[in-house]
């Protein structure tokens, strides 16, 4: 994401401001598709990254090697992405339904591992590129030079989160889910199948993962660890958004895209300061408010 | 035939049995009471009906076998149980409580029949249709956790301890729309409590638990005027 730096400060600044919104755009995905999955089961899943570095794979062998258009690809692989989502919950996750934390915890690491390994065993560990959906060169609009790059970023996972709002707001399945993480006992007294459902919750966040994904990709270049520090910073995201709310997690993913853009420009060295950044950004959160920005305690009646 | 018929029911929980050979028989159209003391074994009877505990012996709904069908399944059947504690859905609005409860049906326009007449019988919920269950009061959580049962269309309603925690006018209150919705509906309504006065005179049939045991059971009028029945329960 190279932008012509404009001239005056106010300008680079507001410049810097808007390329991180792209980034935080995609931090804001794949947090979101953190919180998908807390929710359902109150664990942090940490193959959340490994599973969008595979989908992101599968658009890559889409394009690449069976010449399918873009925006076919795109779709496919957000199709196979929830399948697979929803596999991996039914296969890898349901035997240990009601297990402790911990047990869930070191099952994601071990499908973190499996997901890598098996990425690595297809395509191998040289980096690729992935050509981007959206055209080079950028708006020019009040001295600022935004690329078609970070605009297409912004506008499709605007979209992504719209049909995630909409799904869980306003659909009968979508409530359902809702209930069903939340109350799995009532809901099971109304027929509700709970373990569907949190089989769908995962295909659900497989799905938006993929985009977050697909979306960085053209930036970045692919190979199996290629999302790695972008789950770091989707974390950093959901921590602070409060790791249970779906909204907070959108807007910590735009403000740690923003900050991090504004570390690097204005920080000497800031580059190499990212991670330590977001170390701190979780560390000070815990301290000072660790439900997170939206981290809501339940309303009750007292 | 019964609708309802518990045959010997055991159950417990890991190593503490809570059921010994529980027998009640539930006839359709009928309100049948299960009176006893607390921890006499009523919602462990009500759970294992509904596949939240496990349980030996046997129970059959309709005339064919639930024992430890999962309660998604029996739900599926027609048995709506609002449990101790009412199962509010609290964080979600009221409106959204009744549409859960109609997660199952695929008949719309009877689900709206379903729901207008809900709305009949609690006019309140109406105007408070965008408010969140938690933030009623316990009486209206009742009142929507047996809405919402109403919109599964049920053949049986399995009640656990509708009183608790209420003020004697809001018990009243429910008792009376229970016995009418059973009434109008031609519904089955199993209902469980400690509350013995209001629970035999809307009953028809009730059975007295002790320990995980019937220790008496008859015509709820003819129980009313049981000695014991007077002396543990009704406090006379
Ligand atoms: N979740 C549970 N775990 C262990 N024991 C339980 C549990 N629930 C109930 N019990 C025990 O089972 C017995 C019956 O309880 P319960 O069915 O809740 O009685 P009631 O509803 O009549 O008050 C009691 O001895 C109680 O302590
Ligand atoms: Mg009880």
């Amino acid at each position: 994401m190279i932008e012509l730096v404009a001239g005056n400060p106010v300008q680079a600044f507001v410049q810097q401001v808007v390329s991180g919104l792209a980034s935080g755009a995609v931090y804001a995905s794949l947090a979101l598709s953190l919180v998908l999955i807390y929710r359902a089961m109150d664990v942090a899943n940490f193959a959340q990254g490994e599973m969008a570095m595979f989908s992101t794979f599968i658009a890559y062998a889409l394009i690449t090697t069976f010449h399918f258009p873009y925006l076919l690809a795109f779709a496919l692989t957000i199709a196979i992405s929830f399948g697979g989502g929803v596999l991996v919950e039914r296969t890898v996750i349901r035997p240990f339904e009601g297990s402790s934390v911990l047990t869930l915890v070191i099952i994601t690491l071990a499908l973190f591992s499996i997901v890598n390994g098996t990425a690595g065993l297809i395509w191998g560990y040289v980096f690729k590129t992935f050509d981007s959906p959206f055209p080079f060169g950028s708006v020019h609009f009040q001295g600022l030079y935004i690329g078609y790059q970070d605009l297409g970023i912004i506008g499709v996972t605007l979209v992504v989160l719209a049909l995630v709002f909409v799904f869980f707001r306003y659909t009968k399945l979508g409530l359902a889910m809702r209930a069903a993480s939340l109350y799995p006992e009532a809901s099971r007294l109304l027929g509700v199948r709970t373990g569907w459902m949190l089989a769908f919750g995962w295909g659900i966040s497989a799905a938006v993962g993929a985009v977050s994904g697909m979306m960085i990709a053209p930036v970045v270049f692919l190979d199996p660890g290629f999302m790695q520090p972008v789950l770091l910073f989707a974390f950093v995201a959901a921590v602070l958004g409060g790791i249970e709310s779906p909204l907070g997690a959108v807007v910590g993913g735009v403000l740690v895209g923003v900050l991090l853009a504004l570390l690097g420009t204005y920080v000497p060295g800031g580059q190499n300061l990212r991670i330590a950044m977001g170390l701190v950004v979780i560390v000070a959160v815990l301290l000072i408010k660790p439900a997170g920005l939206f981290g809501r305690s339940e309303v009750r009646r007292v | 035939m019964a609708l309802l018929e518990l045959t010997e029911v055991h159950a417990g929980y890991g190593a503490i049995k809570a059921l010994h050979g529980v027998s009640v028989s539930v006839e359709p159209g009928s309100i049948v009471a299960i009176l006893g003391a607390n921890g006499a074994g009523k919602t462990t009877t009500l759970r294992s009906i509904s596949g939240m505990v496990k349980s030996a012996g046997r129970i059959s709904f309709d005339g064919k076998e639930i024992t430890n069908h999962k309660p998604e399944d029996i739900a599926r059947l027609g048995i709506a149980h609002v449990p101790e504690g009412r199962g509010t859905l609290a964080q979600l609005t009221v409106w959204e409580n009744l549409q859960m409860g109609a997660y199952v049906r695929r008949d719309r326009q009877r689900v709206k029949q379903d729901y207008e007449r809900v709305m009949d019988y609690f006019p309140w919920m109406r105007r408070r249709r965008d408010q969140v269950a938690a933030l009623l009061s316990g009486g209206e959580q009742q009142m929507l956790a047996i809405g919402r049962a109403l919109m599964m269309a049920p053949r049986l309603l399995l009640l656990d301890e509708p009183s608790l925690g209420l003020a004697p006018i809001v018990i009243r209150e429910i008792f009376e729309i229970v016995q009418t919705i059973s009434k109008e509906q031609d519904l089955t309504v199993l209902i469980v409590e400690q509350n013995a006065n209001l629970a035999l005179r809307a009953a028809q049939r009730a059975y007295v638990l002790e320990v995980g045991r019937v220790v008496l059971e008859g015509a709820a009028a003819e129980l009313a005027r049981h000695e014991s029945v007077r002396k543990s329960y009704l406090g006379q």
